[in-house]
């Protein structure tokens, strides 16, 4: 229950679709979306495969409370071999796009092989057919819904799709649903390019798609989580009012906010680009970035931003196409596109960041790239011939040039395609790539914050501020205050993060409840949506069980402990201002640790009895 | 006291628990595609906008139904639809200049909303009170407030 217990096969490369029933078993043991899909993969397919083969699959999952009136139950995840790291990546997303998937009947779509030639899948209920779309290719995200939309006569029709970077094959690619919600990581936007797969369109309107185990319980427990976050600060006002963009100023004032590469820890122009900022009248035209705040799909905290741009912007002002309002930054993205490479025109943000959403890639590791780029250009290691512009830290003019060069393939933008790790590496100084797993960082220093960077070294995705999110407890006091120089208990209290995220990444609840909720508080909402016994004590055991599968998985692809860790500089090059200055990494300190809290060998193996003790 | 759903767009945020709501009450399920209510985005406006059947007084579907299916619930004001009676004819869908009453292939009948006899369940589901159930002589009362706070022009309160 609360599984529709039907798993949609689609083969890309004889075009059929087949259905079959759901491994309960496997539902029982990993819960859902996360941990059900990665079951799934690891059980098809060899860790070994390179990623943009056919022979790596593709999986869409939805959770058990993915569709339901649970706060937040809406998202769905992609999981496949992400090709920017080589180890399995996992991206979440909400919008609606999840929640009609589960409308349509299924908890998750297998996709396998490559088709000769692009197509979208077309779910309608119980119905599934792969259908021409030569007339998409090299269409952004944004013309693919609206054409997918007219052609079927249905604007009720929701759709995940890749834009001309997945085409483009760029590694940190994402899909897209909703116009601007997006599995955004790790580039499995481009593992939907290898496969030619340009969209999945979904229409579901079954009503006996899926029970609820116990709905008496379910409405009990539901609602009283909703009390709880809406009576929260941080998910009941901080987050509605200024989104994740709450951050940018408490990050940049406890010295944790990396800018221009990390080279500093505090970025001067942090007011400009912050969530304070998104409400302020510009003196241009008189209104503020932000027009309103959005929710997904059943999300009773709503942190969306809407913005809307200064049409006199010079990034605009000949383009009404993205005059109207859309998706805005939200805190990772300004903190990319912005302090990672000096720039505080919070307006060309707002810009670049459209064109992530519009032609689908992650303004992370595209801001951390261009951030990257222009130190190499700095030291002069990068031409402005071989670039085509001058690209010093700081240049708005640089970084809005290459969000539209790799939003289409083109010139420089190729290259920032690579991302940060094969991009420094091409030009001779891999140890500037600030990435983990040749994933670039998301917007908090490891040296301001020790837990955060011991959480990026341990991330089965590479560098991830959604794994562990050691912020909770080293900046907001959730759910206690631990000092961010200390290293004392962040190994345990990681463990304990990681392990419940992976259940809420299972559930289909979004992460962002756990500012308020509590396991306590998420236990009887999956125990009331689901048959079986769900536990607390059982709930960790399967969030742990999915993350020592997840490592299996890097294990198998060639990944070892030694890639577990940090870029020298942040175990090198102390902060040099702010509350934190003079700190580096101490991961060297804290890893042994979690290592054996894990229950893996000192090279960061699961022993036979971690094992045995989760059935991995 | 005879109540209405009043919707203020303003704080509408598009979660859709109301039609999850909705659709809970009468098909005990979530699908948000058997909605009496719906949030349209108008996503370049940046607005959330929940729409239902107002309840007309003289209300056109329940004129133009050749069968007398559709009849008033003197307690609420609502206009309700008898599944027995219905005929599917769709000639309300029509009448109706709102669009708010529509065919649903699944069962052969109409469906509008129908006050939840005098409970609203998307007026309880929403979460930030963009659809509240009001007097229905007083429905501007709110706007009224605002509006009146902006008046004050006593400058020992400015």
């Amino acid at each position: 229950m609360a599984w529709t217990k039907n798993v949609l096969r689609v083969n890309l490369e004889t075009g059929s679709c087949t259905t079959e029933p759901l491994n309960m078993d496997w539902a029982h043991d990993y819960l859902g979306q996360r941990g059900l899909a990665t079951k799934y993969l690891v059980s098809e397919t060899d860790p070994k495969v390179e990623p943009f083969s056919p022979e790596n699959k593709m999986i869409f999952v939805t959770g058990p409370l993915t569709g339901t009136m649970a706060a937040t139950g809406g998202r769905y995840s992609v999981v496949t071999k992400g090709p920017l790291t080589g180890a399995i990546a996992c991206s979440n997303s909400g919008g609606y796009f999840g929640a009609e998937l589960k409308f349509a009947g299924w908890d998750m779509v297998i996709f396998e092989g490559a088709s000769p030639k692009p197509v979208y899948l077309l779910i309608t209920d119980e119905k599934a057919e792969l259908v021409d779309a030569s007339h998409l290719w090299g269409k952004t995200v944004w013309e693919t819904e609206e054409t997918i939309k007219k052609f079927h006569q249905d604007p009720q029709i929701r759709v995940a799709a890749i834009g001309r970077a997945g085409e483009n094959k760029v590694l940190y690619a994402a899909i897209v649903n909703d116009l601007h919600r997006a599995a955004g990581r790790s580039g499995v936007g481009a593992v939907m390019g290898s496969k030619n797969l340009k969209a999945v369109a979904v229409r579901g309107t079954r009503t006996d798609a899926y029970q609820l185990a116990n709905p008496d319980a379910f409405f009990a427990a539901t609602e009283a989580g909703k009390k709880v976050l809406a009576a929260n600060g941080v998910t009941g006002q901080g987050l509605p009012t200024y989104g994740t963009q709450v951050l940018m100023n408490v990050i940049n004032e406890l010295g944790a906010l990396p800018t221009r590469n990390h080279r500093e820890v505090q970025f001067e122009g942090a007011l400009a680009i912050g969530g304070e900022a998104m409400h302020e009248k510009r003196p241009t035209d008189g209104k503020a970035n932000l027009v309103t705040n959005g929710a997904c799909f059943g999300c009773t905290i709503a942190c969306g931003r809407i913005s809307r741009m200064d049409p006199g912007h010079f990034s605009v002002k000949d383009k009404p196409q993205y005059h109207g309002a859309s998706g805005g930054v939200e805190y990772e993205a300004a903190w990319a596109l912005g302090a990672a490479n000096g720039v505080s025109d919070l307006e060309a943000l707002t810009y670049a960041n459209f064109l992530c959403n519009e032609d689908g890639f992650d303004p992370i590791s595209f801001g951390a790239t261009v951030g990257a780029a222009m130190e190499l250009y700095d030291l002069g290691l990068l031409t402005k011939e071989e670039i085509g512009f001058e690209l010093p830290f700081g240049s708005t003019e640089g970084m809005v040039k290459l969000a539209e060069l790799t939003a289409r393939g083109e010139g420089f933008g190729k290259v920032i395609g690579l991302g940060s790790k094969r991009m420094c590496a091409k030009y001779g100084r891999p140890e500037l790539s600030m990435t983990v797993k040749g994933q670039e960082f998301p917007a908090y220093d490891s040296r301001g914050l020790q837990g955060m960077g011991l959480a990026y070294a341990t991330s089965n995705r590479g560098a991830c501020h959604l794994r562990g999110y050691m912020v909770s407890p080293e900046v907001l006091g959730i759910p206690v205050k631990m000092e961010p120089q200390a290293t004392e208990g962040k190994p345990a209290m990681l463990k304990a993060f990681q392990d419940l995220t992976a259940v809420v990444d299972s559930s289909g609840l979004c992460l962002f409840t756990t500012f308020a909720w509590g396991l306590a508080d998420i236990q009887p909402q999956i125990q009331a949506a689901c048959e079986g016994d769900w536990s607390e004590e059982r709930l960790l055991l399967v969030g742990e069980r999915i993350w020592n599968l997840e490592r299996e998985y890097n294990l198998g692809a060639g990944l070892t402990g030694k890639d577990d860790n940090l870029p020298p500089r942040l175990m090198k090059e102390p902060a040099q201002t702010g509350p934190q200055k003079g700190a580096v990494s101490k991961l060297d300190i804290m890893l042994p640790e979690y290592y054996q809290l894990r229950g893996w060998t000192p090279e960061g193996v699961p022993t036979t009895e971690t094992r045995a003790r989760l059935g991995v | 006291m005879q109540k209405s759903l009043h919707i203020d767009p303003n704080k509408c945020t598009g979660c859709l628990q109301c039609e999850m709501a909705c659709s809970w009450e009468n098909y005990k399920s979530f699908t948000i595609a058997k909605s009496r209510i719906k949030v349209f985005s108008f996503h370049h406006e940046g607005r959330f906008v929940p729409y239902t059947c107002t309840q007309c007084d003289e209300a056109w579907c329940m004129v133009a139904c050749p069968v007398d299916a559709i009849r008033l619930d003197p307690v609420t004001g609502a206009k309700i639809v008898l599944d027995p009676t219905c005929v599917g004819c769709k000639v309300c869908t029509i009448a109706c200049p709102f669009g708010t009453i529509n065919y649903v292939a699944q069962t052969g009948k109409v469906q509008k909303c129908d006050l939840c006899e005098g409970a609203p369940a998307c007026a309880k589901a929403c979460p930030t009170a963009a659809i509240t159930y009001v007097d229905s002589d007083w429905t501007g009362l709110e706007k009224m407030r605002q509006w009146a706070g902006k008046t004050d022009t006593n400058p020992a309160t400015v």
